[in-house]
This record gives structure tokens, C-alpha cells and sequence, in this order.
């Protein structure tokens, strides 16, 4: 069973109709205890860095997640959830992370040109790192997902597998032995979406 | 490389798609969750769904197709008419929408943009404007193109995205359903103001309007169009090889 972790961020009703429509059980939870009991879990979050924080800590979800991805449990962050993974980010001010993958969270107007509008929104092609992570086994390079944020996580190239090209490499995905995580939405990105999904669904989590 | 996209738009009232021309004389189409997943299946890169419906019983009925077609469509999905109040984003991101799509409801409270912003972030808040030429200048019409508001239509978008819109539908009335292309020049006047995505509508009569919509522009984001779409005249896997054959840059399905 996959959980969707509920802490009153974002719409989760798209997520969990994807897991539907590839025939995988999902349930959204905000409990410490379905947490623990499910095979794998998807952290979810739209909005700003420092209030999704926030609310994981007041609802005790941080620990949580952290003490279940150090188990070895599955868990995969989308978008702001991938952002959450890191160590900080510096969107208004400075907000520390759940530190699952070492790297930081930056403006991407730092590092892209002036003219190119922000946020990044829209569908951009993927680009692999060098070795393929098997969470793209049913993707092709070059195939398109859709993308919306404002934020890119930085200074984490040993866990980049994909990027995409916005005037400089944006981080697209990122992953950590059992920990991986999507800057794009692929339960927004059609048939290429839902194989990532698919994907991670069928990987082996090392729980013991 | 970000690619252009292609958005079909979705007129819905009493839970079937219609299409006005110059927005009279609807007339019925097909089932939203048909149409909807017809599209995405051959390549739409999103979908737009405008409530038309009046009633209260028509508006439930439209976020039960809402839901159905957030079930089956795994695409962004944006929902626009009637939109006035915080409560209305509610119903419907709570029914399956990515995006919400404010016009006549941000005319008439400008600050709805600026406390959904605030709440669901930019990206969720569009900015639809329907305008016309009067006497040689933009202006902003509501309730669906009928009320000249008087607004400069420029100011007006700057005005949006200042209060936190992240995405601008530009629908011209002049060109609406004339099917002769979309307003450039409207469209220009607005891309040179704001630094948000900017969606062009209104005009499209076939697939040589998209190909000198995004060569001529090239900050236009997206061209949306319904009736050509709806009618067969224009098949989404045409429209994006021509596209990619003029080195405009469109998502492969």
C-alpha cells in the first residue's frame, strides 16, 4: 500500500486517481501509524517552502519521514515534496528541510537568463544522468513533463538522474539509494507520468 | 527546452461542451469526459474547462464531470466561469482542478486574485481577459464579452499579475470565432507588458494561425482554441507536426 502524505498542502485528488489508474492502492493519510504500516510513500506539497515545513513539523509527520526513509522504506517527494528532501531552501528567508539528500533549494532566477519567465511552467523534455535510474525504465530521454515552480534544488549533483533545460540545467529528479523525488508533476504528465509512477511502485524497498 | 503549448478549450453548460461564435449562439457538442480524454489521448498539453452554467444544479452537475474527467485525464486541468470567491477556487481544486481561471469575479473583486494567490500559490491563480477594441483601445469586457468595463486592457493585466496572477489568458473578441488567426497585435501589446505566461485565444481558423502565432511571437506560451478542435477541422497530431516541422518546439505523445 502506498501512502499520500496528507498535512493540509495542496490537492491530492489527482495523485491519488493516477495511483488508481495504474491499478495501485493509495491512501492519503495524515497518520504517523498508516505511515508506518505502508509499503512506500509519496510526499506531495504546492505552495511555499517555509509553511509546508511548518505544518510536517506540527504534525510530527518530519519525524516520521525521516526515521521511515532511514528504514530503507520507499518515499518519493513531488515537486515542493522533492524540495522538502533537501537540507534548506531560501524561498523568503532560510528554512531547513528533512535533510534526506544533501544539497539546497534556490531561486532559479539566480541561474537562468533574464528574459525566460518564472516560474518554469510547462512541459519540458527530460535528460538522463549517466547511469539511468530504473524509475525511467519506462521513459525515453527527451520525453516531456510537466513542470511549475519558481525554486530548483542546487549543489546536489551526486543525487541528479534527470534534468531539463531552462536557459541552465534545472534539477528534474533526484535520488538517494530509497529516497527519490520529481521537481515536475508526474501525475500531471500523461502516459510518461504515470510509468514513473508505475516504476516506483515496483521498487523493492529494503525495510526490514 | 520548454515546449509551446496546445490547449483545447471546453465550454461546458448542463454538463455538455458548447461553443458560441463571437459567444452567441451556443451550440451542443459532446460529452466533456469524451472530448476531454479524446484530446488528451492524441496530445493536448492541457485542458481548460469553462462553467457556462448558471444554475446551482448546473454547477453541481459540472463538478461531478469535473471529478470524472480529473479521474481519467492526467494532464493540468484548468476550470474558469463563475469564479467570485474563495470558496468557488475551493469547490472546484477540491473536485480535481490544477489551475482556476478568474475573469468577470476579478473585475469585480480585484483582491480575489491577490488572497487566492496568497493561498494557492501563483501558479494556481489565471488571469482571463476578454477584449476588445473600442475607438483604438484595449478594453476589458465582462460577463462573458457582453459589459464594457471601461478598464484599459493593458493596465488592467499588469494590474493582475502585480496581485499575483501567474499565467494570462488573452482572449481577443475581435478575432473570437472569426477564424481568421489570433490578434498579434493584442497579443504582442500584452507579452511586452507582463513576464508571466501568456496564452493566446480567440481567432484560430487552422494549423498555419498556430504556426504564425509562435514564429511571430515567440514569448506566447500557449494558443488555445475550441470550436476547430471540437469540429475535427484541426487534429491535435497535425497541428503539433506541422509545428515541429517549423522548428517550434512541441511535447511528442
Amino acid at each position: 500500500m502506498i501512502a499520500i502524505v496528507d498535512y493540509g498542502v495542496g490537492n491530492l485528488f489527482s495523485l491519488k486517481s493516477s495511483f488508481a489508474a495504474i491499478g495501485a492502492e493509495a491512501v492519503v493519510t495524515g497518520e504517523a501509524d498508516v505511515l508506518r504500516a505502508a509499503d512506500k510513500i509519496i510526499l506531495p506539497g504546492v505552495g511555499a517552502f517555509g509553511d509546508a515545513a511548518d505544518k510536517l513539523r506540527a504534525c510530527g509527520l518530519d519525524r516520521v519521514l525521516v526515521d521511515e526513509a532511514r528504514r530503507g522504506k520507499p518515499l518519493m517527494g513531488i515537486c515542493l515534496g522533492m524540495q522538502l528532501l533537501f537540507e534548506k531552501s531560501f524561498e523568503y528567508g532560510e528554512h531547513a528541510g528533512l535533510a534526506l539528500i544533501p544539497g539546497e533549494v534556490r531561486p532559479i532566477a539566480e541561474l537562468i537568463p533574464p528574459t525566460l519567465k518564472i516560474p518554469h511552467i510547462g512541459w519540458n523534455a527530460l535528460r538522463f544522468t549517466e547511469k539511468k535510474s530504473p524509475l525511467f525504465r519506462g521513459v525515453k530521454e527527451g520525453d516531456c513533463v510537466y513542470f511549475v515552480h519558481s525554486f530548483y534544488a542546487a549543489d546536489c549533483a551526486a543525487a541528479v538522474i534527470a534534468t531539463a533545460e531552462y536557459g541552465a540545467e534545472l534539477t528534474a529528479a533526484v535520488q538517494l539509494e530509497n529516497v527519490c523525488g520529481c521537481q515536475f508533476h508526474p501525475e500531471k504528465s500523461g502516459p510518461v507520468g504515470l510509468n514513473i509512477l508505475r516504476a516506483f511502485c515496483e521498487t523493492e524497498g529494503t525495510t526490514c | 527546452m520548454i515546449t509551446k503549448r496546445i490547449i483545447p478549450c471546453l465550454d461546458v453548460r448542463d454538463g455538455r461542451v458548447v461553443k458560441g461564435v463571437n459567444f452567441q449562439g451556443l451550440s451542443d457538442v459532446s460529452s466533456p469526459v469524451e472530448l476531454g480524454k479524446y484530446y488528451s489521448d492524441s496530445g493536448a498539453d492541457e485542458l481548460v474547462f469553462y462553467d457556462i452554467t448558471a444554475s446551482a444544479e448546473g454547477r453541481r452537475l459540472f463538478t461531478d464531470i469535473l471529478t470524472e474527467v480529473a479521474r481519467t485525464i492526467f494532464i493540468p486541468l484548468t476550470v474558469g466561469g463563475g469564479i467570485n470567491s474563495l470558496d468557488d477556487f475551493d469547490r472546484v481544486l477540491k473536485y480535481g482542478a490544477d489551475k482556476v481561471s478568474v475573469n468577470s469575479g476579478a473585475i469585480k473583486n480585484p483582491r480575489l486574485i491577490f488572497e487566492a494567490a496568497k493561498r494557492y500559490g501563483d501558479q494556481c491563480v489565471v488571469l482571463s481577459a476578454d477584449v476588445k477594441r473600442v475607438d483604438g483601445v484595449f478594453r476589458v469586457f465582462a460577463r462573458g464579452g457582453r459589459e464594457n468595463t471601461g478598464m484599459e486592457a493593458i493596465s488592467w493585466i499588469k494590474n493582475g499579475v502585480s496581485l499575483g496572477a501567474g499565467e494570462i489568458v488573452l482572449n481577443s473578441i475581435d478575432t473570437d470565432g472569426v477564424k481568421k488567426g489570433f490578434d498579434l497585435e493584442m497579443l504582442d501589446a500584452v507579452c511586452s507588458a507582463v513576464s508571466v505566461p501568456v496564452i493566446a485565444s480567440g481567432g484560430a481558423g487552422g494549423i498555419a494561425d498556430f504556426v504564425t502565432l509562435f514564429k511571430t511571437l515567440p514569448r506566447v506560451d500557449a494558443g488555445l482554441a475550441a470550436s476547430i478542435f471540437h469540429f475535427g477541422e484541426v487534429t491535435i497530431p497535425a497541428l503539433k507536426a506541422e509545428l515541429r516541422k517549423n522548428n517550434i518546439p512541441v511535447r511528442e505523445v
